[in-house]
């Protein structure tokens, strides 16, 4: 494979990626950086030599932009295939840079294995009930992955070299940046997860939840419905499809049922506790241990006994 | 103000059983992404306080005439459906070119084009931003808030670690979350009102456009294999034991 361009406007997930690019065998990883000093620092250092683009016009919000710099940015390295972190702004990125590029796309890959020649990725489908194997077949490619799903790549012997993109108007004005109001949990780096579902009567049972997961060494998180719907706990919480994907060592599920929208965020623990009245429950299916039991009890006991 | 409302029909989730790791499609109804709908609703919305009209686009199989009843219940004007059998559930590079082509033709010019942030069954997320590379539009991702002051729109969007404010002059391409709204269930006198909304039906080959092949090939679609222990306990304290014995708790 020739020359692989690497781009994600988060550090931590563009060194993700430099793992990945080598694991394609690249024989060189090219990285671009936007208006990111420190980035192209930190790519450089860990072996990768990065196109710095520094253009006081850009915002990262104006997707049109972006595109049209990492576009460049790519035929500059001479790398038919891109790779991108699927976070949101990698997301919207991949579409827009597929499409004005001419690449085949692919989002929301987890891994892939680089077999006959081929990249064949990995990502959920049908909403999380099955796993896909893809190729692309165009020669040009842009694949986005998960974040998270490689090591952060180390190395040296990088460089930087400053890059002139002929970026369009802006069209899109940033106005303002707020930081979430105040929940600043990262579920998918909890090692422990107490995770509750419909199956919770109220928000008043919460804190018992909350120490639950404390004695566990871990964090809350919950099903859809409990944030969007009842608003008890912030959408930081929310495990599954359009929610946080993680892969605790132990994670105790609650009153949840198991539909697989949210099996699909929490199907790569380690070991999964299922305690639900219901003993039918589907989410019993894919548990390691199952309680059949009143999920309010079963907590005051845990919390008394650990 | 012309809004068109991007929606994709998708098999109904909730019904897909597996057989055999494969998924089985066999009498699964068709319905909407549930995200599509949240897009509608954000249309309505704005229709409730501007003069608006909203309409549906979707392409996909004879089905969609029934399909998008809901949507025209729970509040779209009329609909615009690009019907082929080929276009159920094929892939994001070539759904995008026959949404664009089918928006050019608009007679009504849209001024908004709203995209749920990705599909129910594939979520993908790149057919909004597809279609605005093609019509060259500026695009705003993950909307949590629009709203449209004259040409423009300001846009909040929900990022993972903080939310923007944009600004983008019309017409533009706007995808939502689902916590942008909470979609209305359409009354019985909706329902039936529905049936009798404008609906323009178009064939692939009207378009004027060759799709491309499809850029992607699926090599395999299985369920994930489950290697969970499936162990009953029958109280809090074995429950208790067993998590110790793998050293889960207690470390």
């Amino acid at each position: 494979m020739t020359a692989i361009l690497i781009y994600s406007d988060h550090d931590g997930f563009a060194l993700e990626l430099l793992t990945a690019a080598r694991e394609m065998g690249a024989e060189q990883v090219r990285a671009v950086t936007i208006n990111n000093d420190d980035q192209a620092k930190v790519l450089a250092d860990a072996g990768a030599s990065v196109l710095k683009i520094n253009n006081d016009s850009m915002v990262l919000a104006d997707i049109a932009a972006t595109a049209a710099a990492v576009a460049q940015a790519a035929e500059k390295a001479g790398a038919d295939t891109i790779l991108l972190s699927s976070n949101r702004r990698g997301k919207e990125l991949a579409g827009r840079l597929a499409q004005l590029i001419g690449a085949g796309c692919l989002t929301d890959v987890s891994s892939f294995k680089y077999e006959d020649g081929q990249i064949k990725c990995q990502r959920n489908a049908l909403g999380g009930a099955t796993v896909a194997v893809q190729i692309i077949k165009t020669a040009k490619k842009v694949i986005a992955f998960m974040p998270r799903s490689f090591e952060a790549a180390s190395g040296s012997g990088g460089s930087i070299e400053e890059f002139a993109a002929d970026i369009p108007a802006p069209a899109v004005k940033l106005v303002e940046v707020k930081q979430k109001s105040g929940d600043n949990v990262d579920i998918e780096a909890a090692e422990a997860l107490v995770a509750v579902g419909q199956g919770l009567k109220d928000a008043d049972q919460l804190p018992m939840i909350e120490a639950l997961a404390k004695k566990l060494g871990g964090e809350v998180a919950c099903t859809k419905p409990v944030a969007t719907d009842k608003k008890w706990l912030s959408e930081e919480r929310i495990i599954g499809l359009s929610g946080k994907k993680c892969k605790p060592r132990l994670a105790v599920l609650l009153g949840i049922s198991g539909q697989v929208q949210f099996t699909v965020g929490i199907r790569d623990a380690k070991t999964i506790v299922s305690i639900n009245t219901d003993e039918n429950a589907s989410i019993n299916t894919m548990a390691d241990y199952v309680l059949v039991a009143d999920l309010h009890q079963a907590v005051a006991d845990l919390n008394a006994k650990l | 103000m012309n809004i068109v409302v991007a929606m994709k029909q998708i098999p109904d989730l909730q019904q897909i059983r597996i057989r055999n790791r494969q998924p089985v499609f066999e009498d699964v109804p068709l319905t909407i992404g549930l995200i599509d709908k949240n897009a509608l609703e954000a249309a309505v919305q704005i229709k409730e306080q501007l003069d608006a009209q909203v309409t549906v686009l979707s392409a996909g199989d004879e089905n969609l005439e029934d399909t998008i009843k809901e949507a025209l219940a729970a509040g779209a004007d009329q609909a615009y459906l690009v019907m082929d059998d080929a276009l159920n559930g094929t892939e994001s590079s070539i759904i995008a070119e026959v949404l664009a082509a089918a928006l050019r033709q608009m007679e009504d010019k849209p001024d908004l084009i709203l995209f749920g942030e990705g599909s129910g069954d594939n979520y993908s997320g790149q057919t909004g931003s597809r279609v605005a590379a093609l019509l060259d539009l500026p695009q705003v991702g993950y909307a949590s808030s629009i709203v449209i002051d004259g040409g423009k729109a300001a846009v909040t969007r929900s990022l993972e670690d903080c939310e923007e404010v944009v600004e983008v002059a019309l017409p533009a391409v706007i995808t939502v979350i689902s916590g942008i709204n909470e979609p209305r269930i359409a009354s019985v006198s909706q329902i039936l009102k529905a049936g009798r909304k404008p609906r323009e039906t178009v064939e692939l080959d009207e378009l004027n456009i060759k799709p491309g092949d499809s850029a992607i090939d699926t090599l395999s679609n299985l369920a994930p294999e489950m290697e969970r222990k499936r162990i009953t306990v029958k109280s809090v304290d074995e429950l208790i034991q067993a998590l110790s014995s793998e050293a889960l708790i207690g470390r």
